[in-house]
């Protein structure tokens, strides 16, 4: 991946980690039909003060539906949903400690961005002066300090998804659900508003629950990630833990490229696996076990840039997590390259390699036979 | 023009002579074509004139004609009032002289007098309050339509013009049957004993705000609906999420949001609803005073035109005001929609 994380305070702890942690959000067993349709499916979850949770999953997942029951706009069919310890199930969305930024922002059409902005504070009888400083600062986050007067129809797409940031934060809620907030800016106003989120949630003591089906953006701010698929939780864990050991192929193959190869376990110890791949043409070797027993049908991952290139065998071969196969297709990103790789076996491999040189001395080019090899922790078993 | 009579126009003039059609028509109606083009009066400005025509032709001549009468001397004669132009011979000095003659006491009359003053103000008084009866009935009716399930829309709607596919002078007699003394409601309210049932609606203010409420109440709820239907819900939603109840939710975005519905329901039951006749003529009772039955009254029993004129172009200048406004609303209400 090419994203930095946002590196966070490293004494942050981990409350999920800690069995004497009180969840902030609890979600239990909760089911949403829409007629016979289940739109979100058996899903709990526990999410504690301070976090940054994402939601990540593609369209139509149940990611907005989960989203919107911790709102109140949707009850759930099946279970309840706890907020700092009290029964949120059937409270209504106005005594809810929670504010949402909508997918589509819901900007009050007939207000201008200052006034709707204004809108949730005024809703708590705050003093005027009050009033305008929180709106002032927060539209100077925004960057939109300049546009207070217009009117959400004189707004640009960016703009008004910024103004819906704004007003969903302006509260200061406890708790911030933000429903693919970042979707509508470039790629530096995106970085920047990832970051400006992540300082505030981390200075306001704000617990965010971002949606997203950016995965990038989603391993970039979250403390943790949960990966939904029609409206299951598949995994839940650190960008890290989802990103290095997915727990099932789904998550393997939304998040982030992976090469899958199929094999049989023929030797099961403690330390280690051994896979015998036809696909990949040689046996994959893993350094920890795996409670299966041999024979069984596995797929084994293994991440685009845990590969390594090389013109010459390498090394400490056994002809194991080493195979060969031909350049077929180069794409130059600048900071690396993706080699699209043919093995002998017929089966395409996908790499990725930092350029630790020019491109013009580039070892490799079309149509070159390589060896590709990669170490005993880089795969990763997956039941099928 | 013989076997080609239905020839179409274009045919007609285009190129060469169709047989039986004599040269100079067809020279005339290319000419005709030609000037028309030249003036911008063909094709899409065709289109667009035509309305225009239609309302020169059927609005302001009458109004001219109106106007004119009003600033005329009533007579006994046919018509029944004088040429405000004459033309005069003086023979002495053998000149001609065209002489206009504006009568300006008609319109004294309607200031002076209380009777008009009362009806105008009556009328006004009648039309707010009908006004205010069909939005305080039309806006939960519109609103619960545009809140159904899409496909119940449709008939809901349906529902509320279907009265129009009957005429509305029985729909307006209907009532009379309804409220009038052993009528359904008096015997209605006589059975539960409420009333006896010599107890009359039928002749009152009371009766006619009814005929009114219910004539124009669709007139009311088809501009609303169409407001109401177009809100996005999800408004209501931010609105909810940012701590309104549901009534503050109502008041701080479905009712502001819905101004443009309201203004023109409103001025769609308000303008005419001023007019009426023949409401307060089959439901009003001797002293329910209304313009519209003054006006009826100068021209047909007082035969006084000129009196009866001049009360119709007031009633205009009465009811320009509103139209403006609702033009006004209506044309920043669009351009808000293509900013959009
Ligand atoms: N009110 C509703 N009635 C019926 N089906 C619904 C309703 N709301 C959502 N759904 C269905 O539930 C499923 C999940 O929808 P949801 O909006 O939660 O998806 P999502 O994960 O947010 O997707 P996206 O990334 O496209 O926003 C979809 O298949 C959708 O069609
Ligand atoms: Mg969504």
């Amino acid at each position: 991946m090419a994203t930095a994380q946002v590196i966070r305070n490293p004494a942050r702890l981990e409350p999920w980690q800690d069995p004497k942690a009180v969840p902030y959000v609890r979600i239990e067993k909760v089911t949403k039909r829409f007629g016979d349709f289940v739109a979100v499916d058996d899903v709990s979850l526990s999410i504690y003060r301070n976090e940054f949770f994402a939601l990540l999953g593609g369209s139509g997942s149940g990611k907005t539906t989960l989203l919107r029951m911790l709102a109140g706009f949707e009850r759930p069919s099946e279970g309840r949903i706890f907020i700092d310890g009290v029964d949120m199930t059937e409270v209504p969305p106005y005594e809810r400690p929670v504010n949402m930024m909508f997918q589509s922002y819901a900007l009050f059409p007939h207000m201008s961005v200052e006034q709707n902005v204004a809108f949730g504070l005024k809703q708590d009888r705050m003093p005027a002066a009050q009033i305008r400083d929180r709106v002032a600062e927060m539209l100077a986050l925004v960057q939109l300090d300049r546009f207070a007067k217009r009117r959400p129809h004189q707004l640009s797409g960016g703009q008004r998804q910024r103004v819906a940031l704004a007003r969903a934060l302006v509260k200061r809620p406890k708790l911030l659900l933000l429903d693919e907030p970042l979707g509508a800016l470039d790629k530096r106003l995106r970085e920047k508003t990832q970051f400006e989120l992540v300082n505030l949630q981390e200075k306001l003591g704000i617990t965010f629950i971002v949606v997203t089906h950016d995965q990038e953006e989603a391993m970039t701010m979250s403390s943790r990630i949960a990966v939904m698929n029609q409206g299951y939780i598949v995994q839940t864990g650190t960008p890290t833990e989802v990103y290095e050991y997915p727990g099932s192929r789904f998550v393997a193959e939304f998040i982030g490229d992976v090469n899958m190869f199929e094999g049989r376990v023929v030797e099961d110890e403690p330390d280690h696996v051994l896979i015998r791949s036809d696909e990949a043409g040689c046996d994959l070797y893993i350094n920890h076990g795996v409670p299966m027993p041999i024979g069984t049908q596995v797929s084994v991952a293994v991440r685009p840039e845990k590969v390594l290139l090389s013109k010459d065998p390498p090394p400490d071969g056994g002809g194991r997590n080493a195979t060969r196969g031909i350049v077929r297709e180069i794409a130059y990103l600048g900071d690396a390259s993706i080699y699209i790789i043919q093995l002998h076996t017929g089966k395409t491999v996908r790499v990725t390699a930092p350029n630790v040189t020019r491109r013009v001395d580039m070892p490799l080019t079309w149509d070159d036979e390589v060896h590709l090899s990669w170490r005993p922790f880089a795969g990763v078993v997956l039941a099928q | 023009m013989s076997r080609n009579g239905f020839l179409p126009l274009g045919d007609r003039m285009s190129g060469g002579n169709p047989p039986g059609v004599p040269a100079f028509l067809s020279t005339a109606a290319a000419a005709v074509v030609a000037l028309l083009r030249r003036v911008g009066l063909w094709g899409r400005g065709l289109v667009i004139a035509a309305p225009y025509l239609w309302l020169f032709l059927f609005f302001l001549v009458p109004f001219l004609i109106v106007f004119r009468i009003s600033f005329s001397d009533a007579v006994i004669a046919q018509p029944p009032y004088s040429d405000i132009v004459q033309l005069l011979e003086d023979t002495d000095l053998e000149q001609w002289k065209l002489q206009i003659t504006l009568n300006l006491s008609t319109y004294l009359r309607l200031l002076t007098d209380d009777l008009y003053i009362y009806a105008y103000l009556s009328s006004l008084k009648m039309a707010a309050v009908s006004t205010l009866l069909c939005l305080l009935l039309g806006y939960p009716m519109a609103y619960a339509i545009a809140r159904a399930k899409p496909s119940m829309r449709g008939p809901l709607m349906m529902l509320i013009i279907l009265p129009f596919w009957t005429s509305f002078l029985i729909r307006v007699y209907a009532w009379i049957g309804i409220l009038k003394a052993n009528g359904v409601l008096a015997n209605m309210l006589g059975a539960v004993g409420l009333v006896d049932s010599n107890w009359e609606l039928l002749y009152s203010d009371v009766a006619v705000y009814i005929g009114i409420t219910y004539s124009y109440l669709p007139f009311m709820i088809l501009p609303l609906y169409a407001t109401l239907e177009k809100l996005d819900p999800v408004l209501l939603e931010a609105a909810a999420d940012l701590g309104c109840k549901p009534w503050e939710a109502f008041l701080k975005v479905t009712l502001p949001l819905s101004l443009p519905g309201i203004v023109a329901g409103s001025l769609l039951v308000f303008i005419p609803a001023v007019g009426e006749f023949v409401i307060p003529e089959l439901l009003g009772g001797p002293d329910t005073l209304m313009i519209g039955r003054v006006l009826w009254n100068e021209f047909f029993s007082n035969r006084d035109w000129p009196v009866a004129s001049a009360v119709a172009i007031a009633l205009l200048l009465f009811l320009v005001v509103p139209i403006m406004v609702f033009q006004y609303v209506q044309a920043r209400q669009q351009d808000g929609e293509e900013r959009r």
